[in-house]
């Protein structure tokens, strides 16, 4: 509760003059960047709660199949994408959800600031909370489910590249379902059916460089998904958002 | 010249339209499809080496070719009415989904029964059946998401987008047996010169295709009639007609 | 005649397709039906409604 009036005192930062009169279009991200991040360092059990679950998660997978670590190896790849898609899912719930509930989304709409700009903005905030934070995370992770050595610059190449396409990704969805009742189930249901490409190809990477073939041309494929989310996914969530807001 | 044009964008002509294409569509469809079903089924020759299970052919590929086209048809329609603001297009949006779901489904289905002869599997996870099953979900997805919000005209929108965003699915679907070594076959109609299959086969096959779009542009036309009537409920026409 | 039905021991993975197809194309004629009517209700209702 103590944390609630800081958030709005914060908002203060951005109504007015800060944020019509930043300097152009970038200043107002980096405005909207360091604030994401300095209110979610406020809130640090909100940050570790998705990596925990990430950890949970892959933890379940050896339990409940109690396989020995060279069979483990062969599936870990896949339950290690798995597990950060799920985990990427859970925080990408927050990512519009509290600015909409006090109204700071309305608010940044009517700045008169690019719409598209502040969801770059929002969604590059948000993938280094979580989703850079899950990769810097996983060799733990990958260690525990026996991935080799050798492959964790693959692994950690496409993670990264993965969890950056899912928050794009995931900004869309967000952008549509954002004050719906239920809406972090339907979110689930809009974002996983677009991230499968993603799945089989940044599992296939790091299934691929365990097993010693070129892992390359699935990397350049999740770079290219990733390089499409980039461009076209902040208009997608921008109009989304102008969808659900007006 | 563009008066037809502009017409249909008027619903209470789309409404009278629709009545009036009904049957014309539906008996093109009974007659495609039963002459489709008795030459596929009865006179056209087993395949050399599948047998007379080559004849689920007969319903998959038709039912593929409508999902592929549904969907296309509803990013476009949401597209219209999302761009333009022509409240048709969400209606038509609207009407097509549940059918192009059906038929997602049941080409899912009656190619997995063929696989299991073919294949010797009911699944795999192959490039096109893959993302045949992404489009299904996408199907559920966007109907949901139209089913989830109050506001009806936001929930078209929101739905519109979405269509517009998975709809990048469906040139993947096309494509994955050119891209990738797929276990499905590759393309057999559509070839340009000449097709892979005897005519004995084609034309049957080309009846059934034809059945099913004139039947989905019946049931869809039955749809967009409801579809009409919900979004339309105080305008003036309906009084006329609803009494 | 039995020899069409066996569908050259085939049968079991043919005729539900078929079968399937067609209730497919019955549920859509049905489900459209239902949709249109329904949608006649409401809207008999509304102007009911309007005309209060």
């Amino acid at each position: 509760m103590s944390a609630a009036p800081i958030e709005r005192r914060d908002l203060c930062d951005l109504q007015g003059p800060p944020l019509a009169a930043a300097s152009g279009v970038l200043g107002a991200m980096g405005l909207i960047i360091q604030r994401e991040l300095r209110l979610s360092f406020r809130r640090p059990e909100q940050l570790l709660q998705p990596l925990v679950f990430f950890l949970i998660v892959t933890t379940l997978f050896p339990l409940g199949l109690s396989l020995q670590l060279s069979l483990l190896r062969d599936m870990a790849p896949g339950v290690l994408w798995v597990a950060a898609l799920l985990s990427s899912l859970l925080s990408l719930d927050s990512l519009f959800k509290s600015d909409a509930d006090d109204g700071t989304l309305d608010q940044l709409a009517l700045s008169g600031q690019s719409l598209t700009a502040i969801v770059i903005a929002k969604t590059a905030a948000h993938w280094l909370l979580s989703g850079a934070a899950l990769v810097l995370v996983s060799p733990l992770v990958a260690i525990a489910l026996g991935i080799p050595g050798p492959v964790f610059p693959v692994m950690l190449l496409s993670l990264a590249l993965g969890t950056l396409t899912l928050s794009w990704l995931g900004a869309i969805g967000a952008g549509l379902t954002v004050g719906l009742k239920r809406g972090n189930v339907l979110l689930s249901l809009i974002v996983l059916p677009l991230a499968m490409p993603l799945l089989i190809f940044g599992a296939g990477a790091t299934d691929r460089a365990i097993s010693g073939i070129s892992s390359a041309g699935a990397l350049y494929f999740l770079g290219s998904l990733c390089i499409l989310t980039s461009t076209l996914a902040p208009f997608a969530a921008a109009a989304a958002l102008r969808i659900t807001l007006e | 010249m563009w008066t037809w044009f502009y017409r249909l964008a008027s619903p209470p002509y789309v409404y009278r339209t629709a009545a009036s294409l009904i049957p014309w569509l539906m008996t093109a469809a009974a007659l495609t499809i039963g002459y489709g079903l008795i030459d596929g089924l009865v006179f056209a020759p087993p395949d050399y080496q599948q047998g007379d299970a080559f004849r689920i052919i007969y319903v998959h590929a038709p039912s593929a070719w409508m999902s592929l086209f549904s969907y296309s048809l509803m990013a476009v329609a949401g597209a219209i009415g999302l761009i333009w603001r022509i409240k048709i297009g969400h209606a038509v949006a609207a009407a097509t989904a549940p059918i192009g779901a059906s038929f997602t489904l049941l080409a899912l289905v009656t190619g997995s029964l063929w696989g299991r002869p073919m294949w010797g599997t009911y699944w795999a996870w192959d490039p096109r059946l893959t993302s045949e099953l992404i489009l299904l979900f996408l199907y559920v997805g966007v109907m949901s998401l139209r089913a989830a919000f109050e506001d009806p005209a936001r929930g078209d929108r929101a739905a519109a987008l979405l269509a517009i965003v998975g709809v990048v699915n469906v040139p993947i679907i096309h494509f994955s047996v050119v891209w990738w070594n797929s276990l499905h076959q590759g393309a057999t109609i559509a070839k340009i010169g000449k097709p892979s299959m005897p005519g004995s086969m084609l034309w049957p096959l080309l009846s059934m295709l034809f059945g099913f779009m004139c039947f989905f542009g019946a049931v869809l036309c039955m749809r967009l009639r409801g579809e009409v009537l919900n979004r339309e409920r105080q305008a003036a026409w309906v009084r006329g007609v609803v009494k | 005649m039995s020899g069409f039905w066996a569908m050259g021991g085939y049968a079991r993975y043919v005729w539900p397709c078929f079968g399937l197809a067609c209730t497919v194309l019955a549920w859509n004629l049905w489900s459209a039906h239902r949709h249109h009517a329904a949608a006649l209700v409401r809207a008999r209702r509304a102007l009911e409604m309007q005309d209060e």
